[in-house]
């Protein structure tokens, strides 16, 4: 069995059958890092010690006779932005580079709970301010694909440990398409859930109206596996979803015969790259093959998303940031001997330029002269894009679109224009205004061998509709058994192999 | 419209946020950039349109006034940068609020 | 001639039991940074969650300062930077106060003034600094706890409707009376639970146009408002009077010497960037929850005074005594429905002894060991002539120093009152017997010096015997 092919649902029934320890499945995770993450830079931090003690402690819960939980020994890489108690937590920001957090967040107590093993913390743009993972303090992370790409972002770091078999699944976050696009850029599934559906407890903020938590998998039933894991009610989030939620696993039916799938026309614009287009197209037909009914849909307001996106992002941004200020915790800047002067030092040394720019900007349209003009006008505009998928999705079970309109781009490419950059978002930002599901799933590669990206949207909480569509899709195609040659990186053996 | 250095000055200063002279510069070109797309929202008919703060529509959210155990003082002291006995320490306030 | 023009912000602590919105205790004084967590903190990832008892205190408080509740509210974030403001913004509420338009009626040298309220608002308190070498410019450095950061605030702010600093103070009693009759702060300025900043312009009288408003700091009690506006209208009144103008600005009241000083703070321009506050959902506090919380509504301090007045017929000023507090109120009418005489005696006693001992031992109406049935039991029997109303006031000291019943200290004291006629004709005859030379002073005319045969018999008996019956005895005896 290749470790980097390994499932989740596939891995946790030999677990419990105890084909396999949950010691030498970690272990093997970690021999892969230690192998190949020089290369990528998936891993900010790797709890290695941490991650064989608790494979133990399972093991030896197992070998006493003690049921498996639904996800024992399941390895697990947490994006860096999400605290882990006990383990430092960073949001690849030099400000945060010493943090520990005393507390879990929800999402990480609920897969603790179900016994996963947190193998790390994985990189990031600077507290989730990107789309390429360039922008963390730390360092950049690479496109296990190409190495001269860049994995996407911000959650680059998860998406690239799961497609290099650094991790069987992650957690992502998605204030813009940070799950999804990384998730396209690297050929795996990432799902970022309805607002509210996963509680944000303990997710470094950065637009709390936007924020989520969501699975990046390799496949769509392991998105269906984590997301119900870590789904429901938090009383902890005041904005946390407190209905009845379904067994995702279960709406895992291949069959989408009649399903009415929408392609909103504003998404094969003039900015879509030619290679996009074409697997778009094709996966359009499969779908059609698939017994569904594709219509073409028009949503004016989308082309007004992106703006409204970085008015609301930046200015709750600049506020959410605001409490790092070195008081409490975080970077504190010497040679300033008053505490104004100190919390202005410590933020304009701790913070990296994106951050920067993006608290500017949100101060900038939050300020009096121009908040009707901005901020009030990007939540009228909000509004307007929410109303107009109430209304295509009242005639569509879903629509789908490209992920992104280009694959992975070359590292270094636009990290000199941020506008350029902003520009990636495009596809992705809409869901997020709306607070509706979107999930990205492999629908072809390139001609240099570079994954595309489908994405599936549904209505609010429907994120069944979601995820059958995606998996019959799945079930259709091929693309997401391709791997990247992760062995032509190092010398060592990759252990890719593991015996079982 | 285009944002001045001027104004990324007076940001930083509302924002507590040092800068130096070339990255006000550097912010001010970049940020006129990118004002170019969200100047685009004047564009947009919003008159019968409300505010949307957030896409969720749950109201009166609440917990009961139940006291729960707070943090280990020591746990919150934890990351301070620098402290004094169970204090937070920071250099001194010379601006009151 | 001036009048000033003058407005309250009021800021006081709700009596929650945990914080706005974290789970963390509200005590006062705990150990530093000890009822603290990540929310309250302003650590990464923390979120708030309202405390529902903390609305119920806002709409409470709104109905009882005659507010319009605001069916949809919401919080939003003030954004300002300021090392104990663990966030570097406080979750307030600025666009959808929970209440607004109200007013409160105070009376003022007997006259009744209303003065309006703007709003009433709930937000977050802010953490305490340390400042370590005494002032504030000249510290070394500051120290923070965040034991009171999240801490439940209302701000009640009222229109400038105030006229004269005495107004300024029966206003503010009034507020806090009415908010202690609500049960919902302890409204103590000591402990910081009870805050107020005040804003004041002059004006010539009949104009109705504002001056420039100064706002005075650092007042440390509703004396200090009182007194800080009175040097304020002086000096402002000085000024104009010199052809100066009033300068714009925030002065801090300097209680040792009685005066204000400017605090010369740089003007600077503050832009709060206030917007909803995304992490919290909507406010809808629909009618029938105003409804309910209003069927929890105390009788308020100007109402049960006017009752008190037409009821149990006080006076005007026995009336605005005894309600000044809730549970002073509450003793008077218990005592008044366990004894069968007057009001006004209950009334009597009440304002006499029991706030005479009340004072001079630093009893609050709580503690008070005297029950009202004991009162009232005490009171019938004096209207028995079981015991003098002189020997009352022994037996309600003891009452109010051991806490025993009336019957109890009497029988163990021996002080029943004497008013067996053979008992006192024997004590009236020794008496007379010692003092022969008065009592035939007496049976020569001198009236007046029964009084003395009277004292001697009072002292004998330690106070216990009938004065009346005394009297008659001695009167009977000496026109033998």
């Amino acid at each position: 069995m290749r470790l980097n092919e390994l499932k989740a649902h596939e891995l946790l029934p030999m677990i419990r059958r105890k084909e396999v320890s949950v010691e030498e499945v970690v272990a093997a995770i970690l021999h892969r890092i230690s192998a190949i993450d020089s290369k990528i830079r998936a891993y900010i931090t790797v709890a290695g010690e941490e991650a064989l003690k608790k494979a133990k402690e399972a093991d030896a819960r197992l070998a006493g006779g003690e049921p498996a939980r639904p996800l024992e020994g399941l390895p697990v890489a947490i994006k860096d932005n999400i605290c882990t108690q006990g383990l430092r937590t960073t949001a690849a920001s030099r400000f945060l580079e010493g943090f520990t957090p005393f507390y879990d967040a929800t999402v990480v107590e609920r897969l603790k709970d179900k016994g996963a093993i947190i193998i790390g913390k994985t990189n990031l743009d600077e507290f989730a301010m990107g789309s390429s993972t360039e922008n963390s303090a730390m360092f950049p992370t690479r496109n296990p694909w190409d190495l001269k790409r860049v994995p996407g972002g911000s959650s680059g770091g998860s998406a690239a440990s799961v497609i290099a078999g650094e991790a069987v699944c992650a957690l992502g976050s998605d204030t813009g398409g940070s799950i999804r696009q990384p998730a396209s850029f690297c050929g795996i599934v990432g799902l970022k859930p309805s607002y509210g559906l996963v509680s944000r407890y303990g997710l470094i903020g950065y637009a709390s109206s936007m924020d989520h938590i969501g699975p990046m998998t390799r496949d769509v039933r392991d998105c269906a596996l984590i997301l119900g894991a870590i789904a429901g009610y938090d009383s902890k989030d005041s904005q946390s979803y407190p209905g009845e939620l379904p067994d995702y696993t279960e709406c895992l039916v291949p069959d989408i015969k009649g399903m009415k799938v929408g392609v909103p026309k504003e998404y094969l614009d003039e900015g879509l790259s030619g290679t996009v287009r074409d697997a778009f197209m094709k996966a359009l037909d499969k779908l059609e093959e698939l017994g569904a009914k594709v219509v073409e849909v028009s949503m004016p307001s989308l082309k007004h998303s992106l703006a409204a996106y970085y008015v609301i992002s930046s200015a709750e941004a600049s506020s959410n940031l605001a409490r790092f200020d070195g008081v409490r915790y975080g970077y504190r800047a010497t040679g300033s001997d008053d505490s104004m002067t100190m919390m202005a030092m410590s933020r304009g040394e701790g913070f990296g330029p994106e951050v920067k720019r993006r608290i500017v900007l949100g101060t900038y349209v939050l300020s009096a002269e121009n908040y009707d003009k901005y901020f009030g006008e990007a939540l009228r505009v909000r509004s307007l894009v929410t109303r107009d998928f109430r209304e295509v999705f009242e005639v569509c079970d879903c629509l789908v679109g490209p992920t992104s309109p280009t694959v992975a781009f070359e590292a270094g490419e636009k990290t000199r224009d941020p506008l350029e950059m902003y520009l990636s978002d495009v596809y992705t930002v809409p869901p997020n205004l709306a607070g509706i599901p979107g999930v990205s799933i492999p629908c072809g590669f390139d001609e240099e061998g570079m994954p595309i990206g489908l994405q599936i949207m549904a209505r609010q909480y429907n994120e069944e509709a979601l995820l059958r569509a995606a998996y019959a899709f799945e079930q259709a195609t091929e693309f997401h058994k391709r791997n990247p040659e992760i062995e032509k990186y190092t010398k060592e053996p990759a252990g890719g192999e593991m015996s079982v | 419209m285009s944002i001045t250095k001027e104004d990324v000055e007076r940001m930083s200063i509302l924002a507590r946020l040092e800068l130096s002279e070339d990255e006000q510069s550097l912010f001010a070109e970049q940020l006129s950039e990118i004002s170019r797309i969200i100047d685009s929202l004047a564009e947009v008919d919003t008159e019968d349109m409300d505010e949307m703060i957030f896409p969720s529509e749950l109201g009166n959210v609440f917990r009961e006034d139940t006291v729960l155990p707070s943090a280990d003082p020591e746990e919150a002291l934890s990351n301070a940068p620098d402290r004094e006995d169970r204090f937070f320490k920071v250099p001194r306030i010379l601006e009151v609020d | 001639m001036f009048e000033p023009v003058i407005g309250i912000e009021v800021h006081v602590q709700l009596k929650t039991e945990s914080k706005l919105f974290c789970p963390c205790s509200t005590r006062f004084d705990a150990p530093p940074n000890s009822n603290t967590c990540p929310v309250c903190l302003g650590l990464p990832g923390a979120l708030p969650v309202l405390n529902k008892k903390a609305i119920e205190y806002g709409i409470k408080t709104s109905l009882a300062l005659n507010c319009r509740v605001t069916e949809s509210s919401r919080f939003d974030r003030k954004n300002y930077f300021y090392p104990d403001l663990s966030k570097n913004y406080q979750i307030t509420q600025n666009a959808f106060p929970i209440g607004a338009d109200g007013y409160i009626d105070v009376v003022v040298d007997g006259t009744e003034r209303r003065v309006r309220i703007k709003r009433v608002h709930l937000e977050e308190d802010a953490g305490k600094s340390v400042h370590e070498g005494g002032t504030i410019t000249g510290a070394a450095y500051s120290l923070e706890d965040y034991n009171r950061a999240g801490v439940p605030l209302l701000e009640i702010v009222s229109e400038p409707d105030i006229r004269s600093p005495k107004e300024a103070y029966e206003y503010l009693l009034m507020l806090r009376r009415i908010l202690l009759y609500l049960g919902v702060s302890d409204c103590k300025m000591e402990e910081g639970s009870l805050r107020c900043d005040v804003n004041i312009s002059i004006r010539p009288k009949g104009s109705d146009k504002f001056g420039t408003q100064v706002e005075l700091k650092n007042l440390n009690s509703f004396r200090a408002v009182e007194r800080s506006l009175e040097y304020e209208v002086r000096r402002q009144s000085d000024v104009v009077a010199n052809g100066g103008e009033v300068v714009r600005e925030t002065r801090h009241w300097d209680e040792a010497s009685q005066v204000t000083v400017s605090m010369r703070l740089k003007e600077r321009a503050e832009d709060y960037r206030y917007f909803p506050e995304p992490d919290l959902p909507k406010l809808k506090i629909e009618k029938a929850w105003v409804e309910e919380v209003k069927t929890t509504l105390p009788e308020l301090p100007g109402a049960r005074r006017m009752r008190f007045i037409s009821d149990y017929e006080l006076p005007q000023y026995d009336a605005a005594l005894l309600t000044d507090t809730r549970e002073l109120a509450d003793y008077f009418e218990a005592a008044v429905r366990e004894y069968d005489g007057s009001a006004k005696t209950v009334s009597n006693w009440i304002m006499g002894e029991l706030l005479r001992l009340m004072n001079a031992t630093g009893t609050e109406i709580g503690e008070v060991k005297v029950s009202p049935g004991d009162l009232a039991d005490m009171l019938k029997m004096i209207d028995k002539g079981t015991i003098s109303g002189k020997i009352a006031k022994t037996v309600f000291e003891e009452m109010f120093a051991e806490g025993k019943s009336p019957e109890v200290i009497v029988k163990e004291k021996g002080l029943v009152q004497i008013a067996d006629e053979d008992e006192l004709l024997r004590i009236v005859d020794q008496v007379i017997g010692e003092n022969q030379e008065v009592a035939d002073e007496i049976k020569a005319g001198k009236d007046k010096a029964i009084g003395f045969l009277v004292g001697q018999v009072m002292k004998l008996t330690r106070g216990r015997a009938n004065p009346k019956m005394v009297n008659e005895l001695l009167r009977q005896r000496l026109s033998q």
